[in-house]
C-alpha cells in the first residue's frame, strides 16, 4: 500500500474510508478463518478416508491376502498376481518414463533452438506436452491398444497359427492328451505348421517323472515316447500303462508354448510391456513439465559460471544443472508414479483381466494390477469382498509409499546446498 | 523430506505387524450360508441327472490334480457372469493346475468384440449374442457353441420401511420407469398410495442388466426415463435405495440376497397367471418369476474346443454350472438345458439359438428358445 494513502486515512478518522478499513480487517479475519476451515476439512476428509479404510482393511490383512491368487471365496482370496503385476508395470513404466521425460526436459530447457524452424518445432512439442497433460487417461488406454497391443494391425495374425510378427525365446509344441490323461508333446519346427495328426511312430515326448511317479513339468527334460494309435474298432486297452500312451487316430492337438523369461514378441500383445508403455504415455507429460520447472529453478549464474570455466553445454548439464535439479525432478516423479500406480482405466482397456493366478513371468505375459482387483472386489455383492478390497487398498498404499521412499532417498542423496 | 520417509517406514512397519496379528477373522457367513441354503433347493430331483452324469463321465474334483495337461484358456466378457467363470476356473485349477485360465471383465459387448475376432476362447455374456455380432463372427470365420449357464433374477427393491408397496404389476412398473409416463410420485402409480416423490436407482446404461430391463419394460422402441440415478456399481444402488424411504431400484438378485436386512424385494405379478411372485431361487428356476428372470450364457469358440485343455474346461464348466451358479448367488437352469449344452459341446453343434434366419432376435424363455430346432448355424 502506498505511504500517502495510509497517511490520508489516519488523518480523517471518521470518514467512510476508516469504516472501509475496519471492514477490510474483518474480511481479512474471515478469510484467514476460511483458509483454516478449508485446510482442515480437506485433511479431515483424508483422515476419515484413511480411518474407514484402515478399520475395514486392517482386520482383513493377512498373509493369505498377500500370498494367494484371487479366489471366489473371500476367505481364501489374495492379491499376489495383482501385487506383482503392479510392481512389474510400475517399475517398467518408471524405468522407461524417467530417462525419456528428463531427456525431453533437458532438451527443451538447456539446448535452445538454433534456427527459426527449430524454435517452431520446440513450440510445437511444448504445446503438445501441455495438451497431453490434460487428456483423460482412458483415451491413452485406447491409444495404447492400437499403438502397442496391435501395433496398428501392421503385423496381421494368421488365424490358424498362433504366430505373431516377431518372436524370441519361445518353443512351441503340439499337445495331445492321451486316453490315460498324459500329455503327449510333439515339437513344432515351424510356427506356421498345421497342427499334428496322429500317426504311428511319430516323434513324441512326454514329461519325465520322478521316483514317486509325479510329473516333472520341465520342457528341457522331455522323454521320447512311443505312441499307441487305436481306432474305434480296436479293443480299448485296459492296462493303465498302455493307456497313458494311447491316442485315438482322430485325436486333436492343441498348440502349447514354453516361454523363457526373456520372451519378446512384436506386436507386444496385451502384456506387461504394453501396459507399462501406456502408463508411460499417461505420466510422461507430468514428468516433463515438472522436470522443466526444476531445471528452470536452477539459478542461471551457476550455468554462466560453468560455461565461463570452459565447460561444454553437455558438461554443464551433467555436472551442474541436472544435479541441482534432481530434488525437484524427483518430486515430480513421485507425483507421476503415484498417478501411474492408481490408474485403472487404461489398464482395464489394455489387459482387462481380473482373475489370473500367476504373477507375470516375462514382459509379454498377461497381468492385472491392484486397482483393477480392488475395483472388482468392491463391486461384488458380498460384504466380505469389500473388506478384503480395503485390505488391498492398504497393500496398494504400501507399494506406493515404498516406491516414493526410493524417490525420497534419491532426492536426499542428491540434495546439496547450492552455495 | 525426512518426515515422509519416516511416515512410510511407520506404515510399512505397522503393515507388517498387522500381518502377524490379523490371523482369524470371523468366517464370512454370507457366502457360506448362501451356498448351503441354495444347495438345499437344488437338491430337488430336477438336478440329479446332471450330477449323476458329472460323476459318471468325469472324475470328481476331489481326486488328485493332473499336472500333465498344459495350455491356456482365455475368457472375457460380462462382469455379471464373471463370478461364475471365476468360481469354475478356480475349481478347474485344482484339477489341472498347469492350465492357465484368465478371466477378464470387458463387458458383454466388449467381450463379443474380441470373441468374434477369434482373440478369446470363451466369452461370458449376460444376454444372448446379437444379430450383428453373429454376422461379425461368421465373417471372420469364428463358429461357437452357445451354452446357457444360469438364471439371474432382476430384483425390484424398495426401502425396508416402505409399507405401501405390496406388489407391482408389469404395467405399474412401466408407469414408473418408462420415459413417456415417468410417474413423479407414488400416488400416480396406484390410487391410495401416498403422494411421495419417487426416487429411482438403476444400473448403468452400459450394463446388460439395464439393457434387459429396458427391453422388458420399454420394449424395443421405447426408452427408460432419464432422471434416474445410475451407477455401474450395484452396491451404490443398494446404498441409495436403503437410504431413502420413497426410493425404488432394480439389480441382480445376488445383491438383494446380501442386503436383505436393508431392502424389501417387491413381488411382481406374473402376467400369465396373475399371481404375485417374489424373486427366490425356486420361483426363478420354475419360471414363475416372470418377466424379470434372464438366462446368462457362455460362448465357446469351436476351433478352441479342439484343444485338449479347452475341451476339458468346457465340459467341466457345464457339468459344474449348477453348483457354481448357486455358489455365486445365481439360480441353476433346468437339468435338461445343461444336458443339451453338454451334448452340443461334445458334438460341436455350433451356432446360436437366439438369432433366427432373418437375423432377428428370438424371444421367449430359455427352455423354449434353447431347442435343437432353433439352432442357427449361420452358414
Amino acid at each position: 500500500m502506498p505511504e500517502s494513502s495510509s497517511q490520508s486515512n489516519s488523518d480523517q478518522r471518521s470518514t467512510p474510508e476508516l469504516r472501509g478499513r475496519a471492514g477490510r480487517m474483518l474480511t481479512e479475519k474471515w478469510f484467514s478463518y476460511l483458509c483454516v476451515a478449508t485446510a482442515t476439512s480437506s485433511v479431515a476428509v483424508l483422515c476419515w478416508l484413511l480411518y474407514s479404510i484402515l478399520s475395514h482393511g486392517l482386520p482383513a490383512l493377512s498373509w493369505t491376502l498377500l500370498s494367494n491368487p484371487p479366489e471366489p471365496d473371500p476367505e481364501q482370496a489374495g492379491v499376489r498376481p495383482a501385487f506383482f503385476g503392479t510392481v512389474w508395470v510400475c517399475a517398467m513404466c518408471g524405468l522407461m518414463t524417467l530417462p525419456i521425460g528428463i531427456a525431453t526436459a533437458i532438451l527443451l530447457e538447456e539446448f535452445p533452438p538454433k534456427s527459426k524452424l527449430g524454435g517452431w518445432v520446440y513450440g510445437l512439442i511444448q504445446l503438445n506436452i501441455s495438451n497431453l497433460a490434460g487428456v483423460p487417461s482412458v483415451v491413452y488406454g485406447i491409444l495404447g491398444l492400437t499403438a502397442f497391443v496391435s501395433m496398428f494391425g501392421l503385423f496381421e495374425r494368421d488365424q490358424d497359427s498362433q504366430s505373431s510378427g516377431f518372436e524370441l525365446g519361445v518353443t512351441y509344441y503340439n499337445q495331445f492328451f492321451s486316453e490315460g490323461d498324459r500329455a503327449i508333446l510333439i515339437p513344432v519346427e515351424n510356427v506356421d505348421d498345421k497342427l499334428s495328426v496322429v500317426s504311428e511312430g511319430m516323434e513324441a515326448y512326454t514329461f519325465a517323472r520322478d521316483a514317486d511317479g509325479a510329473t516333472i513339468v520341465d520342457y528341457s527334460k522331455l522323454v521320447p515316447t512311443e505312441i499307441n494309435v487305436i481306432t474305434y474298432d480296436d479293443p480299448y486297452p485296459e492296462d493303465p500303462a498302455v493307456l497313458e500312451n494311447t491316442l485315438f487316430a482322430d485325436a486333436e492337438a492343441g498348440r502349447v508354448s514354453q516361454k523363457s523369461w526373456y520372451y519378446f514378441q512384436v506386436p507386444f500383445g496385451r502384456g506387461v510391456l504394453a501396459g507399462a508403455m501406456t502408463l508411460m504415455l499417461v505420466i510422461l507429460p507430468v514428468i516433463i513439465i515438472s522436470s522443466q520447472e526444476a531445471l528452470r529453478a536452477v539459478p542461471s549464474s551457476l550455468r554462466a559460471g560453468a560455461l565461463g570455466l570452459g565447460a561444454t553445454p553437455w558438461q554443464v548439464v551433467r555436472t551442474v544443472t541436472l544435479p541441482a535439479a534432481i530434488p525437484g525432478i524427483m518430486t515430480g516423479a513421485i507425483l507421476a508414479m503415484s498417478r501411474a500406480i492408481g490408474e485403472t482405466a487404461p489398464i482395464l482397456i489394455i489387459a482387462g483381466i481380473v482373475y489370473i493366478r500367476n504373477a507375470p513371468q516375462h514382459l509379454m505375459d498377461d497381468f492385472t494390477v491392484m486397482p483393477l482387483q480392488i475395483y472388482n472386489w468392491t463391486s461384488r455383492p458380498q460384504e466380505a469382498f469389500h473388506d478384503i478390497a480395503a485390505g488391498g487398498i492398504i497393500i496398494l498404499l504400501a507399494i506406493l509409499l515404498s516406491f516414493n521412499a526410493i524417490a525420497v532417498l534419491i532426492r536426499q542423496k542428491m540434495q546439496k546446498p547450492l552455495s | 523430506m525426512p518426515r515422509s520417509t519416516r511416515f512410510s517406514l511407520n506404515l510399512l512397519l505397522s503393515f507388517s505387524a498387522t500381518l502377524f496379528f490379523a490371523g482369524c477373522e470371523p468366517a464370512a457367513p454370507t457366502v457360506a450360508d448362501n451356498s448351503v441354503s441354495t444347495s438345499d433347493t437344488a437338491g430337488s430331483g430336477k438336478k440329479m441327472p446332471v450330477a449323476a452324469e458329472a460323476t459318471s463321465t468325469e472324475t470328481p474334483v476331489s481326486t488328485t490334480a493332473n499336472t500333465e495337461l498344459q495350455g491356456r484358456v482365455e475368457i472375457d466378457g460380462s462382469s455379471t457372469v464373471f463370478p461364475i467363470s471365476e468360481a469354475t476356473a478356480s475349481e478347474f485349477y485344482k484339477k489341472f493346475p498347469n492350465v492357465t485360465v484368465n478371466v477378464g471383465v470387458s463387458g458383454t459387448g466388449g467381450g463379443f468384440k474380441r470373441f468374434t475376432k477369434g482373440e478369446t476362447d470363451v466369452s461370458d455374456a449376460s444376454r444372448p449374442i446379437k444379430g450383428e455380432e453373429f454376422d461379425a463372427a461368421n465373417e471372420s470365420g469364428v463358429s461357437f457353441v452357445e451354452l446357457p449357464v444360469a438364471y439371474d433374477g432382476l430384483t425390484i427393491v424398495v426401502h425396508k420401511d416402505n409399507d405401501w408397496v405390496d406388489h407391482l404389476t408389469v404395467d405399474e412398473i412401466k408407469t414408473i420407469f418408462n420415459a413417456d409416463t415417468a410417474a413423479k410420485s407414488w400416488s400416480e402409480v396406484r390410487d391410495g398410495w401416498p403422494n411421495k416423490p419417487i426416487q429411482i436407482f438403476a444400473p448403468g446404461t452400459d450394463s446388460g442388466t439395464f439393457d434387459y430391463f429396458m427391453e422388458v419394460v420399454a420394449g424395443k422402441k421405447g426408452s427408460l426415463r432419464a432422471d434416474m440415478s445410475t451407477s455401474e456399481d450395484d452396491n451404490v444402488l443398494v446404498t441409495g435405495v436403503s437410504g431413502s424411504p420413497s426410493a425404488i431400484g432394480f439389480f441382480g438378485v445376488a445383491y438383494y440376497e446380501e442386503n436383505k436386512d436393508k431392502l424389501k424385494a417387491v413381488p411382481v405379478i406374473n402376467p400369465e397367471t396373475g399371481d404375485a411372485v417374489s424373486p427366490e431361487s425356486s420361483t426363478i428356476e420354475s419360471g414363475e418369476y416372470a418377466p424379470f428372470s434372464r438366462p446368462l450364457f457362455i460362448y465357446i469358440n469351436a476351433k478352441s474346443l479342439s484343444r485338449p485343455e479347452v475341451k476339458r474346461f468346457a465340459t467341466f464348466y457345464i457339468q459344474n454350472a449348477p453348483k457354481m451358479a448357486e455358489k455365486t448367488g445365481y439360480v441353476a437352469l433346468p437339468a435338461d438345458i445343461y444336458k443339451m449344452g453338454l451334448k452340443n459341446v461334445r458334438s460341436r453343434k455350433t451356432g446360436t439359438h437366439y438369432v433366427n434366419a432373418d437375423g432377428e432376435k428370438r424371444e421367449g424363455p430359455v427352455t423354449e428358445v434353447f431347442q435343437a430346432t432353433n439352432l442357427n448355424t449361420g452358414k
